[in-house]
């Protein structure tokens, strides 16, 4: 959503007073993430190779050919980073819970084992194949994880979510390790997508990508309006015309597919959705025009920054991506453990 | 009238005491008879005569090395890390309160282990230095868990929230740590992360075992007035509990077992919050469950490894066995006290 479309809206609810210097500065956080992603690496890229590996496609350089190699990996991280960020906003609205995040809820490693089973045992190897896979396993374990802690009083308070989504994770990694072991094919073959890193983008991975995220983005910004009001209770939705069932399943279907697209492509990365939204809502508020469209942006920026200081404190190698996330993510969630009351875990 | 409901009650007593030694000594048999599994099975089968020579330090061609080099310390590091992780997190869950709040989920062995990787891979400490590294930064991950649930008012879903984000940058900090450390290392820092008896040797075991000879009975003394911090707080102090002393001697010996299990077997899922649910069911209300909890960990971890051993076509460390094992039953017992609105 553009800062136009959204000063549309002036009338019904205005638009939070700092949007347009957050809009500013993220997009300028934005353009050195991305400067910064094709420079630093395990070489470091100077100035002219840049602008020779950007605009000059006949110069045939090393320098400037790693910028090109840079370029796919950039976009990806940019478009995973996104997905996870809406995916973030859309979970922690539809499950009302502040610490709603693919990571925290096992959605990650239930994507990861109905890949380890695409591959060990139905012998799949492209990313067209893992993405179904990854979709099924996440959108099942997230049924799953949510099912098992909304039971019983109070609904899905945050430390029933999280105890159940810890369980599942724990359960499904040992099956995990169990398919695993026997198999060393299946362990090199795996051993690239567990790493959580978003190095391996290329192009077609983008393609593949796109579809879903395009989809889910559109789903987010559709129902928007109609979360928010949702937010306000369920009754109060129901009485302003929003059918709350549906919207909460496709909301969450479409939290499902930008998560799990994600996770398919780049591996399980964790508490991209949760930093971002969090930040957001802390700057603008808790309208989900602005939160969901901005949490896009920011889980852009947070995961490209992730990957550069992955590749920066990593070097000669590379960290992981979803290591550096989970370094810097999790301190939010002790900190709005800290900050919570003791009735609302 | 007043006699009766007095003799009741005493003989109800008897009775439970009854079944605890009961439970206690089935227990302790069956951790016998997996010991001596440990010992006499293996790729080759040795007649149980030999087995018995060979321990007693006579000499035959291969079965001195199959025995006393592989089996028997396999066979000790699986007793005393699975009677110390039982114990300890029977401890845990007791003062706690919660049957999940075990030294796994809230984060204390992730703290060991990252002190451990590091020691091994950044500073090429003896092993020595890495046990005492594993317990302080053990006491260290609980002191601070401590500060930052009290808050206004302390609650136990608050300090499992803040263990797991505790927990998640501990794993991110070791997976850093594999990540930079030299090749020659990682091996014995994988150790750490998923539980395994693979390649226990014997003098690794003396600080373990020391270890639990010195906590293990703090533990078990203490058993009544554990039982009595159940009761809570202020039902412990006027039934004569010192409770915060109490508190710190359990505390400080539950985490060196763990700390010093976990760095001779890495962390064996799941048997620290399995033990003590599965003790009290054994057993039943009343009496102190530190032993009984102790050896049904000895129970888990030497079963798990030999169906890890033999059960399969491949060899499972015993880490995934207890896993697949218990985080159903995590699952389960979740399930359960939601339904109950325990949480």
């Amino acid at each position: 959503m553009s800062s136009s479309s959204a000063l549309e809206n002036k009338q019904l609810s205005p638009t939070p007073k700092n949007f347009t210097t957050v809009m500013v500065i993220c997009v300028v956080l934005l353009g050195v993430c991305v400067i910064a992603s094709l420079v630093f690496g395990s070489r470091l890229v100077r100035f002219n190779e840049l602008i020779d590996g950007l605009f000059h496609p006949e110069i045939d350089t090393y320098g400037a050919n790693i910028v090109r190699k840079r370029i796919s990996r950039t976009v990806f991280s940019l478009l995973c980073g996104a997905a996870l960020g809406v995916s973030g906003a859309l979970m922690q609205s539809v499950t009302r819970n502040p610490i709603a995040d693919p990571s925290i809820l096992g959605v990650n490693t239930g994507a990861a084992l109905f890949v380890v089973s695409g591959i060990a045992f139905l012998n799949i190897s492209t990313a067209n194949q893992y993405i179904w896979l990854a979709l099924a396993g996440a959108a099942i374990t997230a049924v799953f994880v949510f099912g098992i802690g909304s039971m019983g009083r109070g609904g899905a308070t945050p430390v029933k979510l999280v105890l159940a989504g810890a369980a599942t994770s724990a359960a499904i990694s040992s099956l995990v390790s169990a398919i695993l072991i026997p198999r060393a094919y299946v362990m090199d073959q795996f051993r690239f997508w567990q790493v959580g890193s978003v190095g391996t983008g290329s192009w077609s991975a983008i393609a593949t990508f796109a579809p879903f995220l395009i989809a889910g983005i559109l789903i987010a910004f559709i129902t928007a309006p109609a979360l928010n009001a949702m937010a306000l209770g369920d009754e109060v939705a129901t009485g302003l015309g929003v059918r709350t069932g549906v919207l909460r399943f496709i909301a969450a279907l479409a939290g499902v597919i930008l998560c799990g697209a994600a996770t398919a492509l780049a591996g399980p990365i964790g508490f991209v959705g949760l930093l971002s939204t969090h930040v957001m809502r802390l700057i603008l508020g808790a309208d989900l025009r602005f939160v969901i469209p901005m949490s896009a942006i920011s889980g852009a920026i947070i995961l490209t920054i992730s990957d550069v200081t992955g590749r920066l404190i990593g070097s000669p190698g590379e960290l992981e991506v979803g290591v550096v996330t989970a370094f810097i993510g999790a301190p939010l969630l002790i900190f709005l453990a800290m900050r919570s009351k003791v009735r609302s875990l | 009238m007043r006699n009766d409901s007095i003799e009741l009650i005493i003989s109800g007593r008897r009775q439970r005491r009854r079944r605890w030694i009961l439970v206690t000594a089935a227990l302790a048999a069956i951790a016998c008879m997996l010991c001596c599994a440990m010992l006499l099975l293996g790729n080759t089968i040795y007649p149980v005569k030999d087995v018995i020579r060979a321990l007693s330090g006579e000499q035959i061609k291969g079965v001195s090395f199959a025995v006393n080099t592989i089996r028997l310390p396999r066979m000790l590091a699986g007793l005393f890390a699975g009677f110390a992780f039982g114990i300890a997190g029977y401890t845990f869950q007791t003062m706690l309160r919660n049957p999940l709040a075990n030294p796994n989920v809230i984060g204390i062995t992730s703290g060991s282990s990252a002190a451990a990787v590091f020691c091994i891979t950044v500073l090429h400490t003896s092993n020595t230095v890495v046990s005492i590294a594993s317990v302080i930064a053990g006491l260290a991950t609980v002191i601070i868990m401590y500060l930052l649930s009290r808050g206004r008012s302390f609650s136990i879903g608050r300090l499992i929230l803040i263990g797991i984000g505790m927990q998640a940058m501990l794993d991110a900090v070791i997976s850093y740590l594999l990540l930079v450390s030299a090749q020659q290392d990682i091996p014995t820092a994988l150790r750490w992360l998923g539980g395994s008896l693979n390649g226990s040797q014997m003098r690794e075991l003396p600080p373990l075992v020391i270890t639990v000879f010195i906590f293990a009975p703090i533990i078990i003394l203490l058993g009544k007035h554990l039982s009595l911090l159940e009761l809570g707080e202020q039902s412990a102090t006027s039934l004569g509990v010192s409770t915060d002393k109490t508190r710190i001697a359990l505390i400080l010996s539950s985490v060196c077992m763990i700390a010093l299990a976990t760095s001779t077997t890495g962390p064996i899922a799941f048997v620290s919050f399995l033990s003590g649910p599965i003790a009290k069911r054994l057993t039943g209300a009343g009496f102190s469950n530190a032993i009984p909890a102790g050896l049904v960990g000895v129970n888990l971890v030497l079963a798990g490894d030999l169906i890890g051993q033999f059960a399969f076509e491949v060899r499972f460390p015993v880490g995934i066995i207890t896993g697949l094992l218990g985080a159903p039953y995590l699952i389960f017992l979740l399930i359960r006290m939601n339904r109950r609105g325990e949480l």
